[in-house]
């Protein structure tokens, strides 16, 4: 969506953490090394020629620094398209990044070879559960087979073996495994799929899950479910897990931090509580404010930060010059027109682990009606 | 089941869609879906929820004629419009008379947009036939009001979508392209199957502006099936509560959700995380559902219901009228229980 020739300078596609000009960028975090750690991690698309303009690359994701320890839960929320997506799919290593690098317990993934990604993948130490269900399930195989299949690659049991540990993940995500295991994806409600989908990146116990949606098409109660087990691998085996999701709300019931993406850029992250209660980043706000709720208590409306209809769609602020949130933002000006780095935000408690980009971070919200 | 009596004696509505007793079988004598009967008026705005699994979807499917290969409808009635022969019976039509209502008069949006779109056409052109055929536009204004339409559900870059290709796009886009299609064709009836399940809460939000825009300017009915509360809270007139294929609760949506009258719409909403934002103890409902399909001989909730008597388990248990706009099928309304029973119950 973005245009090649941009003429400002995007992220610095070297590929050590960002560039020092801004200090404190990436959010220091305390503790035990990391188990996953992306830094300035730039991802694009080929792009075809249309009637409207040239084939050349569309950046999907720009300047990504995230980090994730063992048993931690990060989830990820943004717009629609924004890249949570590719993000995983990059972390996994089903999309090459062009610049930076994704670290894994010690071991750079960008600096693998096609057969040494493939084995990285076969190991079953990172699993990716896949956001539809229904384009990922083999259509052909029962549901067992499905879910077993991650075991069949890393090798280690017998076919009996793994379809009792096949049965045991279903189980674990309130299915049942006697009912259901003998059917086909087509054969099951869209909510049973997308559990399907979990127990089998469950089944191999790995250390590092990126679930992508993994509870949008269920109800609130299979919805906790399904967190609540997610939050005990993670408190019993120390499994990390990355949780992207449009659920606010349920999220905040067992995340620790919270990341939020807007068009490929990271533009605010730290604790979640925090982040949802009192965002710092205009973007942020919208999203929490546009949340659906019962009873409307303790928040802004989405009228009080969306853009005045006339100034978005205008083409008088190019996409690529400045903030990414700046076409939409009811606080843009003219500083905007420069990029806003991340930086730690110093004055909360959690200091430490919390990034904003806006540069009007500390003001925005005075001009609230 | 309806009541035929109580909705004789209403005011003259306009009905756009009445399902009277429909069962659908998904294998021999597999019922998934159990005597469903509700009407949706012009205009109106219900908001179909429930259990994962519990038969929402093969309700929207049966109405749409689009149930899959092996489910079959052994009983009952569907129609559009006030029309009541047996001749406007969705449930017998051909092929040749879906072609005349799906798309035109009845559009829908489902939960896996990917396999509704044909991966070797762009999106554009896909909206842009969709409208040659229904609305009978010519090629170029159907070219112009397909980029108009894609602005209007909120695409980013309308005319460079209108190129490209549903791989090219993410989840949440290629669902406002189905939006798109859904309503291109001003229908009376849009199915929204989880619809907005895919897309953030700001795109979300706008769309279900969008949606009831078209709700007060074209009298657009619309069954909307999500598992949001708060969406049916903020955009639903009505609630249809299903478990284990059938409809358990039924009524405006401020007084189901003030006062649930159901065990299960109870628990469901016990367990909602509505608008919290804090670290909490996800609940749960314990148990799970019957089988997909079990013949059980009295109320299907009864294995994980707080409430549940001995009479609950020895026969069928009717969906009752309570009062003139809501029914429930309970022998023990929650909402009508005596505080003292609910709390000795969840003690
Ligand atoms: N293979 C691809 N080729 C071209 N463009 C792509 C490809 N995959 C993703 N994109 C584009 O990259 C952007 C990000 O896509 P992604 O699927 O990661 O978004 P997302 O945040 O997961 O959105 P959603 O919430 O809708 O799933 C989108 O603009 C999408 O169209
Ligand atoms: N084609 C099919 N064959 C067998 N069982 C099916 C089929 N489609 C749905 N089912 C079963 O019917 C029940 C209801 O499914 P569905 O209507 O899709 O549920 P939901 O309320 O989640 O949309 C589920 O138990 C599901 O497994
Ligand atoms: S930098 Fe400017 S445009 Fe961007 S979010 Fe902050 S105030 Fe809005
Ligand atoms: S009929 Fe009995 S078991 Fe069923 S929901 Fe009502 S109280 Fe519970
Ligand atoms: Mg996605
Ligand atoms: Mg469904």
């Amino acid at each position: 969506m973005s245009s090649p020739t941009a003429s400002h300078t995007t992220p610095s596609a070297t590929t050590h953490t960002t560039p020092a000009a801004a200090p404190g960028l990436a959010p220091e975090r305390k503790g035990p090394a990391p188990l996953l750690e992306l830094a300035g991690l730039n991802v694009s698309f080929g792009r075809r020629a249309t009637s409207l303009r040239r084939a050349g690359r569309t950046r999907v994701l720009a300047g990504i620094d995230l980090a994730i320890g063992p048993g931690e839960i990060l989830g990820i929320i943004g717009e629609t398209g924004s890249g949570k997506t590719t993000l995983a799919r990059a972390t996994v290593g089903l999309v090459r990044p062009d610049a930076g690098r994704i670290v894994f317990d010690g071991q750079d993934l960008t600096q693998l070879d096609r057969s040494g990604l493939r084995e990285f993948r076969r190991s079953g130490r990172v699993q990716y559960m896949f956001q539809d269900p229904l384009r990922s399930q083999d259509p052909e195989l029962t549901v067992r087979q499905i879910v077993a299949e991650p075991l069949a690659a890393v090798g280690a049991l017998t076919r009996q073996g793994r379809a009792e540990r096949a049965d045991q993940a279903l189980t674990l995500v309130g299915l049942d495994a006697e009912a259901l295991g003998g059917r086909t994806p087509g054969q099951i409600s869209g909510g049973q799929r997308q559990r399907v989908s979990l127990a089998r990146a469950i089944v191999t116990r790995p250390r590092l899950l990126l679930s992508d949606e993994p509870v949008s098409a269920l109800d609130a109660s299979n919805r906790n479910l399904v967190l609540s087990l997610l939050d005990r691998l993670r408190r019993e085996l120390g499994l990390a897990v990355v949780v992207i999701s449009h659920d606010l709300s349920s999220l905040a019931g067992i995340a620790d931090r919270v990341a939020v993406l807007y068009r490929g850029r990271l533009v605010e992250q730290g604790p979640i509580g925090e982040v949802l209660d009192h965002p710092l980043h205009p973007y942020t706000a919208l999203l929490t404010a546009s949340a659906p709720s019962v009873r409307r208590e303790h928040r802004l409306l989405p009228s009080q930060l969306r853009a005045p209809a006339a100034s978005s769609g205008t083409q008088s602020w190019p996409d690529d010059e400045g903030c990414v949130f700046a076409q939409h933002c009811r606080f843009a000006d003219d500083a905007c027109r420069a990029e806003p780095r991340p930086g730690a935000v110093t004055d909360t408690p959690a200091s430490a682990a919390y990034a904003v980009a806006c540069h009007h971070t500390a003001t925005w919200r005075d001009q609230l009606g | 089941m309806s009541q035929p009596a109580e909705s004789a004696k209403a005011a003259p509505r306009t009905a756009v869609l009445t399902v009277e007793g429909l069962d659908v079988t998904v294998g021999p004598g597999v019922r998934a879906v159990r005597e469903v009967s509700f009407t949706l008026e012009r205009g109106e705005a219900v908001g179909l929820v429930g259990e994962s699994g519990s038969g929402k979807s093969l309700t929207c499917r049966s109405v749409l004629g689009v149930l899959a290969a092996g489910c079959e409808i052994p009983a009952g009635r569907i129609t559009l419009g006030g029309s009541a022969g047996e001749q406007d019976d969705l449930t017998t039509f051909t092929r040749t008379q879906w072609d005349a209502v799906r798309g035109k008069r009845v559009g829908a949006v489902f939960q896996d947009p990917a396999s509704f779109l044909n991966p070797s056409l762009t999106v554009g052109r896909q909206l842009s036939e969709q409208l040659r055929v229904g609305s009978g536009l010519p090629r170029s204004d159907a070219r112009s009001r397909a980029v108009e339409l894609f602005t209007a559900v909120g695409l980013h870059r309308p005319d460079e979508v209108y190129h490209q290709y549903p791989y090219e796009l993410s989840g949440g886009m290629l669902q406002r392209v189905l939006i798109a299609i859904a309503v291109s064709c001003a229908p009376e009836l849009l199915i929204a199957d989880e619809a907005t399940t895919a897309l953030d809460v700001v795109i979300q939000a706008e769309i279900l502006e969008l949606l009831n825009r078209l709700r007060t300017e074209q009298g657009l009915a619309l069954l909307l099936v999500t598992h949001d509360l708060a969406v049916v809270a903020e955009s639903c007139d009505r609630i249809l509560v299903m478990y284990a294929g059938e409809i358990v609760e039924d009524g405006p949506t401020a007084e189901v959700l003030a006062t649930p009258a159901h065990p299960y719409t109870e628990a469901l909403l016990r367990v909602a995380s509505i608008g919290a934002w804090e670290r909490r103890d996800l609940e749960i409902i314990p148990g799970r559902p019957p089988e997909t399909g079990a013949e059980l001989p009295g109320c299907r909730f009864a294995d994980r219901c707080a409430y549940a008597a001995q009479q609950c388990t020895a026969g069928p248990v009717a969906l009752h009228a309570l009062g003139d706009h809501r029914r429930a099928r309970c022998l023990r309304p929650a909402g009508l229980l005596d505080e003292q029973v609910k709390e000795e119950a969840h003690a």
